[in-house]
């Protein structure tokens, strides 16, 4: 172990035994870091490298945004302490990989080091999109997906007039909160119809843009950009819109999507098509190299209403979670993940996703939607036609993941559903009883008469859930 | 509303001004008669003699005065350690009531009008600025530009800060006699509440109320749409304002002793000393169930609240500290450590002070029963060294003063013993957890950075285990924060509240444990 690790420090090549035991790991994400990690939990001595360019150590990437906006420094969204790695066993190298010499199981590093692999995990992640739109390499044009973006918007954001955010996506929103809090006026350009509308069915979508409308951000949706302008020196100075109206700006947020970071690999005998394909065990078409989260392409969809690509923090966890078990195990297991669910939140409004709920209904499935008066609060119910649970979609209400893990895969039918939602609420205590106003509603829409449950003073005192 | 709120600030900032300009204001002037007053039977004759060449002269600072007088005090008492005539020296503290009676000037004359002008500015001011914060903002989080602010973030601001509030409890504590224009300011108020006239405590006591009810104000503002932390920022506020600030003072009025029916042995660490139980038992049937009831709150109150609710029935519903750390020190509260060192630390120093604290509480009374002579040596000695190390120094200089370095629950964390009996409690027989929910956290850290209590949240909800910690005080905010809807603070069924090896749903693959 000492050995190998003097080695490694000193970027030389290692003697082909312990090459042999050493995996790699490029991608210091959920990813490749949860694969790290449960590796070791099976092996106490397997030699394990984990390389990333970006950052020295693991961060959580989806508490970006909450640097921008003062909540937290850098250092807190670190998920595991500086000594961790130590004591882990976990060997940390901070470089970019610039080619992969998979013939000679190798890695070359930008800087000329090179270093060789026994296992290769490929953990790379994503990087934003752009479509080729005029000026989108512009200073102070960008996306938002990794900590070098972060430190280049926290740059290019400094005493701005306006920003323009273009896309109408996760990422998309996260960036006009964030400058939102910097009290930076946002125009959000959506291309669709609704907000985020090739997940959110239009009750949810039209929720959501009430919302970022009431924080004052300048929202256009079925809108498109054309051009982003330049200001003679390289730098952007506004957006010009396919109507051809031009609007002023000093900063351009591009959050179109991601694709897998696999640019290192084009032209190699590695198997890619959008994203590195593997099998179900996330086996890539050499021997020993695996890739898993972002950047892996499933050449068969891990389940009905399952994606080839994976792009979500869960997924993430759970292909590390799986190779690791693999790689340690001789009986392999086929990536099976369980009952989708996903959460994200809107600026003060939660949301989360059990099951699968389509934008658009499915023939013979059925609905029902219940939203509070406030406008703010809402939950879908999605059945099919044996009226049993498919999914829901929960705003600024928690809900149970147990709860409808397993009333999704038992399929429960509506009654049952939602005269136990009392049990599914997670909200805070001494919040509004909001099962009871859906209650009322569902009785009403569909002429039930399900009674609100009860629970007596005892119960209600020592806050028994039952 | 920005006018509003600068207004505000700059009368917050008047207030405290003269506030702390307001003990040097006057002259002092010390007659023979006012030593006469104010200085027991047995030590009359020997004072008003000592003192007497400060009869008549006119101090223009406290400063000189006291310092004369304590040349004086000092050389009668040090000729007589000289000679080891220790039954004469005189062990009592005579510089802060004859400092208060000598004092003469605009305070003594117009009290109330310097107690508008300081406290009374600064409380509008507060307001003025507290009312209108978020106001045509949505409700949720506020947390935008924490660690950019000079104040939260333990910038210059934050510094000055910390360090008025040490150097405000170094003088209370032990120089209070530099306090007493403050303490004059107040006499009217104290003489209308119990009758008597104020003393440091009494002005404490208002300051510190103030302090939570203005700032309790601000938590409304602050977590507008969070019912729980609404209604846990009322309930300290209620208990501080009645049980820790009037019912005491009203009991005095009616020739009672001073009493906090909500504060807890072994925080109420002088509730089995010889005086308080002196004093209980000889205030009748009302004294009888001071000692019954505080007795009953140890023994039985702490375990079964605690066995259904948690230590936050206490902790961040009742206690007066913890009522003053949920409202002042919630700007501060990102700023505790989460290191494994501190949480190491904080158990060897909290179960210390709480052996410390029954160790002398079990002297104290052997003392108190057996009346032997050797063991009052030692009770006095304990006493003396648990009242200045952790009752004043720690709980107090520390305890508030370091909010703006080490977070609002320093305390409450390392030194409160209540805290540590409440915790062994709740984390062996409870049925209070903050349940994790499934596989939904994103390691953002937002939990674990809000955390008063440097508990690192984010370790076990990441892994989608419970948190069941005993240093946790149930304040909810790592559930409020949370932007995913992981955490949330309930109680429960014990079987299942501790999991160990948490399994994360949604990966069916495997049955993966942590």
């Amino acid at each position: 172990m000492l050995f190998l690790i003097e080695k490694i420090e000193s970027g030389r090549i290692f003697p082909m035994n312990e090459i042999s035991k050493n995996i790699v790991i490029i991608g210091n994400g959920i990813s490749g870091v949860t694969c790290a990690r449960n590796i070791r939990k099976r092996d106490q001595k397997v030699p394990i490298t984990i390389i990333s360019g970006e950052t020295a150590h693991f961060f959580s990437r989806t508490a970006l945004m909450y640097i921008y906006m003062g909540h937290m420094k850098y250092e807190h969204t670190k998920p595991y302490a500086d000594d961790f790695w130590k004591k882990n066993g976990l060997r940390l190298h901070q470089a970019w990989v610039s080619s992969v010499d998979f013939a000679n199981k190798r890695l070359v590093f930008q800087n000329g080091e090179e270093m060789g692999y026994g296992q290769l995990i490929l953990a790379t992640g994503s990087i934003p999109n752009k479509f080729g739109w005029p000026g989108e390499n512009l200073e102070g044009v960008q996306g938002l997906y990794s900590y070098p973006d972060l430190l280049s918007m926290e740059k290019h954001t400094q005493s701005i007039s306006r920003a323009v955010v273009v896309g109408g996506g996760l990422i998309g929103i996260e960036m006009v909160e964030m400058l939102c809090s910097r009290n930076i006026p946002v125009t959000f350009i959506v291309r669709e119809k609704g907000f985020w509308d090739n997940v959110l069915p239009d009750e949810e979508a039209n929720l959501v843009s009430r919302h970022i409308r009431e924080h004052h951000v300048d929202l256009r949706m079925e809108t498109e950009l054309a051009a982003i302008l330049d200001d003679g020196k390289g730098r952007v100075k506004g957006v010009q819109l396919a109507n051809g109206e031009i609007i002023d700006c000093g900063f351009v947020g591009l959050t179109v999507g991601v694709s897998p970071n696999i640019s290192v690999f084009k032209g190699t005998e590695l198997e890619t098509s959008r994203g590195i394909l593997v099998d179900e065990t996330f086996q890539t078409n050499i021997p020993d190299v695996y890739a898993i989260g972002d950047c892996a392409e499933f050449k068969i969809p891990p389940g009905p209403d399952r994606k080839n690509i994976e792009q979500v923090w869960y997924t993430g966890r759970m292909h590390g979670e799986t190779l690791a078990f693999n790689l340690m195990n001789k009986n392999q297991v086929s990536y099976q993940p369980g009952i989708w669910f996903n959460s994200a939140k809107f600026f003060d409004i939660e949301y989360q996703t059990y099951g699968h709920v389509p934008p658009k209904l499915r023939e013979g499935d059925w609905t029902f939607y219940w939203e509070d008066s406030s406008g703010k609060i809402a939950l879908r119910l999605l059945f099919n036609q044996q009226d049993q649970l498919l999914g829901i979609n929960a705003f600024g209400w928690r809900m149970r993941h147990a709860f409808f893990d397993r009333a999704i895969t038992e399929g429960w039918e509506a009654d049952k559903v939602v005269s136990r939602l009392h049990q599914a609420s997670f909200n805070p205590e001494f919040y509004k009883d909001l099962h009871k106003l859906l209650i009322v509603a569902y009785n009403k829409e569909k002429g039930k008469s399900i009674r609100v449950p009860k629970r007596s003073f005892i119960q209600k005192l020592i806050g028994s859930r039952a | 509303m920005k006018f509003l709120q600068n207004t505000g600030l700059t009368l917050f900032v008047i207030g405290l001004v003269i506030f702390t300009v307001i003990p040097l204001l006057g002259t002092w002037k010390l007659e023979s008669s006012m030593v006469a007053e104010n200085t027991k039977e047995m030590h009359r004759e020997v004072m008003v003699e000592i003192l007497d060449p400060m009869y008549d002269k006119t101090y223009h600072s406290h400063f000189a005065f006291i310092s004369d007088f304590y040349s004086h005090f000092n050389a009668y008492n040090d000729s007589l350690k000289a000679e080891e005539k220790w039954d004469q020296v005189i062990w009592d503290d005579y510089a802060f009531p004859l400092t208060k009676r000598a004092s003469v000037g605009p305070v003594p004359s117009s009290p109330l009008l310097f107690l508008f002008l300081s406290i009374g500015l600064a409380v509008l001011g507060g307001l003025l600025y507290i009312l209108p914060l978020y106001r045509n903002e949505t409700a949720g989080i506020k947390n935008d530009g924490i660690y950019f602010s000079s104040m939260k973030a333990r910038g210059w601001l934050g510094i000055v800060t910390g360090t008025y509030l040490i150097g405000f409890y170094i003088i209370l504590y032990w120089y209070p006699e530099y306090l007493t224009n403050l303490v004059i300011m107040v006499d009217p108020l104290s003489q209308f509440l119990s009758g008597g006239p104020a003393s440091q405590w009494f002005l404490y006591g208002l300051v510190y109320t103030l302090a939570i009810l203005v700032m309790g104000i601000r938590m409304f503002r602050k977590y507008r749409g969070n019912s729980y932390q609404t209604i846990r920022t009322v309930s300290v506020m209620f208990f501080q304002l009645s049980f820790a600030f009037l019912i005491p003072e009203i009991l005095v009025l009616f020739n009672m002793p001073w009493h906090d029916f909500k504060n807890i042995w072994p925080l109420d660490y002088s509730f089995f000393y010889e005086y308080r139980l002196e004093g209980m038992l000889n205030s009748g049937a009302l004294g009888m169930f001071m000692l019954v009831w505080g007795i009953l709150l140890i023994i039985i109150g702490v375990p079964i609240f605690t066995y259904f609710y948690g230590k936050r029935w206490y902790c961040s519903w009742v206690c007066g500290c913890g009522g003053l750390a949920e409202t002042l020190g919630d700007p501060y509260r990102q700023l505790s450590d989460k290191s494994l060192k501190s949480w190491k630390i904080e158990r060897y120093l909290v179960h210390g002070v709480l052996v410390f604290a029954v160790v002398m509480t079990g002297v104290t009374l052997a003392n108190y029963f057996m009346e032997f002579g050797l063991l009052g040596e030692a009770t006095n000695q304990l006493h003396s060294i648990y009242g200045f190390a952790i009752g004043s120094a720690f709980a107090g200089v520390i305890g508030t003063g370091f909010y703006p370095f080490m977070g609002n629950r320093v305390w409450c964390r390392f030194g409160c013993p209540l805290a540590a009996y409440l915790g062994i409690v709740q984390r062996f027989k409870s049925r209070f957890r903050i349940t994790t929910n499934g596989g939904q956290c994103i390691s953002c850290g937002n939990c674990s950075t809000y955390c008063e209590m440097g508990i690192d949240v984010r370790w076990y909800a990441q892994r989608g285990q419970n948190i069941v910690r005993s240093s946790c005080v149930g304040c909810g905010v790592c559930s409020a924060v949370c932007p995913r809807g992981v955490l949330k603070l309930e109680n429960g069924e014990e079987s299942g509240r501790i999991n160990d090896m948490p399994i994360i749903i949604g990966n069916n693959s495997i049955n993966l444990k942590s």
